[in-house]
């Protein structure tokens, strides 16, 4: 095949310090045989692919959204049920949040720090709600928590109900996020702390809290960016009562089957500014405490 | 820190109740529900015409959307981590999106693109193939949820193991297919295996961007979780849904443990 | 285990999954019907993509079977979706492939007309495009705790009425017809009609379910005190044996539900075969069979005593016709009911 003859440029590619517009052969390379450049024809084909399947839908739900102008716009996203949609799902998503902060890193020290029997199952089992669709987490907890509860207790149409069905789906997120951290976590500090006189909680508070932080934080923002836009779990359990129990999600979709599209679309992009908000937040957080630690180390 | 045996066994109680409670009595309660009027109920309710086809449809999904995703999640990966592409960010973040969308705002946005008064919607006219409320709709929602997974477990796999191989084997005279096949192609596999099996859950899975872009048709364009869905609001057969679910269930625990295996493969290496 | 052995074992799984995907499958989701015993789509009679409102599947479950056992339904193969009335017509009108519609109103119908895809004479015949209906009835739960009778029972404070979004469901245009009928007096004291629904849908009325079927289901599952939905869904959920029961006030609405074919379906033929049967006499009690009023004047007599008449029955011609009533009463921000309905959700 060609093999020989590029095979000078790929190395050249690969070890050059400066490269140039990737694909293109360097300059002045006396005459090569005409080809299409491999490269640039994957970088083409790569952002043809992420512009069709991501890029495009989302531009068409920006332009439908503003198809009543900036003032539709306005209107469709602080219409009183949109307004009241999107305080329930911040609310319960603040909430969840903080449940998993809390009971994630509690599970993280306890996967990390102990060991008991059956504890790998454990660990396993942790990944099961990513693995595990959300409708059926849906009628899982509905099974448990809906009308014919086993145990009494009925969650179904409230809040609650919300709030244990997004704890559901959530709770990889802090602990998966904080599990590296503490197995990296150097106990040495935590013995000096000890050694010279401090309780377990001022320990906790001063030693390891600190450097488990931005772990926990990413994993909460996480686990606050999935709660915001959640649908499939919700919506057997939550009873889509407006005002009370309707999620954006629910909200959006009611737009679109009572055939307001702009509606829908206007509420979309407002509930994809939060999630994109929250992650850039992190990133720009989880990137100035990495520093922060270099810069200590 | 001192562990007392009294904090450390509070400790575990308190973390064991939560994640038992919260993820085991519910599926335990669904188990029980699915098989107590015996397996075979189990197996009937699951053999029906439509669930059938319902199994049929999600896996031929995901037949499509894994070849897809392998293939360019590839591409995207080399591209990100030794091309020397401009815009690496943009792409990065791009990639990233789908993480961040809802799949009720997915499907929003495939019908403002692709619906019959949407951005393409002339495609239908003039073609006669009906994206939105047919099989391509489908299809292109679950490669949107699924997109991210390939790139972000293979691409770490590419820096971690740097050039030096591949510039060795192009210093020795192979094409870069023959390099891709059989120095990056091995160093990835597991990284890519993972990746895939994550893709294969997470396209069995979806619900909520495929209900808006399906019609809904039970032994047509019913997928699993459509299934499961119609099964207890529009039948009302409360059983069936069970049913299902634990199919489903049955399908995301042996993707569990196929994750939990690969993962000490991956980070063995 | 090198590259070889991993492509084998990833063929080899791949291949799994394609052929126990290759099993037949089929639309029906009852237990122990096999794929096998339907005839292969594309058969000789054809496939006709039924699109219904969302509670009369208890009545296709027993026409589909009769029509496919008769001459004119031989072979004939049906797929069916059932959905809130609105969203169904709503998704026809998108391109959604059907044959057959039968929706909760006629509005939902004419939208299709307006959009090319039904004839305009669809209802031309001598039943108005209508093979069956049912009235607007009162559902409560057993024993009827509240004492539940007529109309201004649901005003009693502490009632909480289930109906679903009128904007989505036909079943909710009927649900607040029958009221406003009744206290308007035909619509002529318009003023007293709008003042009932404003306070029921102000003060009584918090879920909004999207369709009929989901209101029932909201209901059944404890939320509210009163149901307010078809007769037909009452009678399926009381035969199913839920704790409930139904209450007609003396004075309520006829129901009617169109039907019509899609004129550009692929299906056309039978489900123009499929709509006339729906008319003939065997058609209709099967209709009354699943509790629905037949339109058949014979078969009506037969069922009366299924079907007790109310005192006053109140028709949409009384209104002044479809036309009439959407535009002025349920049209996206400027009917009197829509407005009702925006305001209440503030």
């Amino acid at each position: 095949m060609t093999a020989t003859t590029h095979r000078h440029d790929d190395v050249r590619a690969l070890t050059s310090p400066v490269a140039t517009t990737a694909g293109a052969p360097p300059a002045g390379e006396g005459h090569r045989p005409r080809r299409v450049p491999t490269r640039a024809l994957g970088v083409g084909v790569v952002g043809l692919w992420l512009s069709v399947i991501v890029l495009l839908p989302l531009a068409a739900l920006t332009v439908a959204s503003l198809e009543e102008g900036l003032a539709g716009f306005w209107d469709a996203v602080t219409a009183p049920a949109a307004l009241g949609a999107l305080r329930t799902t911040l609310l319960v998503s603040v909430v969840v949040a903080l449940v998993n902060a809390v009971m994630g890193t509690l599970i993280a020290w306890v996967l990390v720090r102990d060991e008991f029997p059956g504890q790998r199952i454990v660990n396993a089992l942790i990944d099961l709600p990513f693995a595990l669709p959300t409708i059926v987490a849906s009628i899982v907890l509905l099974s448990l928590y809906g009308p014919n509860s086993p145990v009494g207790v009925q969650l179904n149409a409230t809040r609650w109900g919300l709030v244990v069905a997004l704890a559901f789906v959530t709770l990889p997120f802090v602990v998966r996020s904080v599990q590296p951290v503490l197995i990296e976590l150097d106990r040495e500090v935590e013995e000096a702390a000890a050694s010279l006189g401090a309780s377990n909680a001022t320990t906790f508070r001063r030693v390891v809290l600190p450097t488990l932080a931005p772990a926990i934080i990413s994993g909460a923002g996480l686990a606050f960016a999935r709660a915001v836009g959640e649908y499939g779990s919700v919506v057997l359990i939550g009873g889509n009562i407006p005002r009370e129990t309707q999620v954006v999600s629910q909200y959006i979709q009611q737009q679109i089957e009572i055939d307001r599209p702009v509606n829908a679309a206007a509420v979309s992009v407002a509930l994809l500014s939060i999630s994109f908000l929250t992650l850039f937040v992190l990133r720009l957080w989880g990137g100035r405490a990495q520093r922060r630690e270099e810069r200590a180390s | 820190m001192i562990a007392t045996r009294r904090s450390t066994l509070a400790l575990r109680a308190l973390a064991l109740v939560y994640v038992l409670g919260l993820l085991a009595v519910p599926i335990l309660v669904i188990l029980y529900r699915t098989f107590e009027p015996g397996v075979g109920a189990f197996f009937d309710s699951i053999r029906t015409p439509a669930a059938i086809a319902a199994l049929n449809l999600s896996l031929l999904i995901v037949a499509i959307v894994v070849p897809l995703n392998v293939v360019f999640g590839i591409v995207t990966a080399i591209a990100l981590a030794r091309w020397r592409v401009p815009g690496r960010g943009v792409v990065q973040a791009v990639v990233d999106l789908p993480f961040a969308v809802s799949p009720i705002v997915v499907g929003v946005s495939l019908i403002m693109l692709w619906g019959s008064s949407g951005w393409f919607g002339g495609l239908e006219a003039s073609t006669g193939v009906k994206v939105i409320f047919g099989l391509p709709g489908m299809v292109i929602a679950t490669i949107f949820v699924t997109l991210p997974f390939i790139v972000r477990e293979v691409e770490p796999v590419l820096h971690e193991i740097g050039t030096e191989q591949e510039q060795a084997a192009s210093t020795l005279g192979a094409s870069g297919w023959q390099t891709f096949w059989r120095i990056t192609l091995p160093a990835i596999r597991w990284g890519l295996t993972y990746g895939l099996v994550l893709t294969v859950a997470r396209a069995l899975g979806e619900f909520g961007a495929v209900i808006m872009v399906s019609s809904g048709f039970p032994g047509v364009s019913q997928t699993l979780t459509l299934l499961v869905h119609s099964r207890y609001i529009d039948d009302h057969n409360t059983y069936g849904a069970y049913a299902a679910a634990t199919l489903l269930m049955g399908l995301a625990v042996a993707t569990l443990l196929l994750m939990t295996l690969l993962d000490r493969k991956r980070s063995a290496r | 285990m090198n590259t070889h052995r991993f492509t084998l074992a990833a063929v080899a799984v791949s291949a799994a999954m394609v052929m126990s995907a290759c099993g037949g499958g089929g639309a029906s989701d009852t237990v122990g019907d096999s794929a096998a015993a339907e005839a292969p789509a594309g058969a000789e009679g054809g496939t006709v993509n039924l699109f219904a409102y969302a509670v009369p599947k208890v009545g296709y479950d027993k026409l589909i079977p009769a029509f496919q056992a008769s001459e004119a339904g031989k072979g004939v193969q049906f797929q069916q979706s059932y959905g809130a009335s609105g969203d169904q017509s709503r998704k026809v009108e998108a391109g959604a492939e059907a044959d057959f519609v039968n929706f909760s109103v006629e509005p939902d119908i004419t939208r299709l007309v307006d959009a090319g895809l039904v004839d305009a004479a669809w209802n031309a015949n001598e039943h108005r495009g209508i093979p069956f209906g049912s009235v607007v009835t009162i559902v409560v739960r057993e024993g009827n705790p509240k004492g539940i009778k007529d109309w201004d029972d649901l005003l009693e404070s502490g009632v909480e009425v289930v109906t679903p979004n009128p904007f989505s469901s036909g079943s909710a245009k009927w649900n607040l017809l029958a009221p406003y009928a009744a206290k308007s007096n035909g619509g002529v004291d318009q003023e007293a009609g709008l003042n009932y629904i404003s306070s029921l849908v102000g003060d009584h009325v918090k879920i909004q379910p999207k369709s009929g079927r989901e209101a029932t289901e909201a209901f059944l599952q404890g939320t509210g005190d009163v149901l307010l939905s078809y007769e037909n869904e009452a009678l399926f959920i009381e035969r199913k044996g839920e704790p409930v029961e139904h209450v007609t006030p003396p004075q309520t609405f006829k129901i009617e539900n169109p039907t019509a074919v899609i004129s550009k379906g692929a299906g056309v033929k039978a489900a123009t075969a499929f709509n006339e049967f729906l008319y003939t006499p065997e058609a209709q009690r099967l209709w009354a069979e699943a509790g629905f009023r037949p339109v058949d004047a014979t078969v009506a007599q037969e069922f009366a005593a299924d079907f007790p008449q109310p005192e006053k029955l109140w028709t949409i011609t009384d209104l002044g016709g479809w036309k009439q009533v959407d535009s002025t009463l349920f049209k996206k921000d400027v009917g009197a009911i829509a407005k009702i309905y925006d305001a209440a959700t503030e």
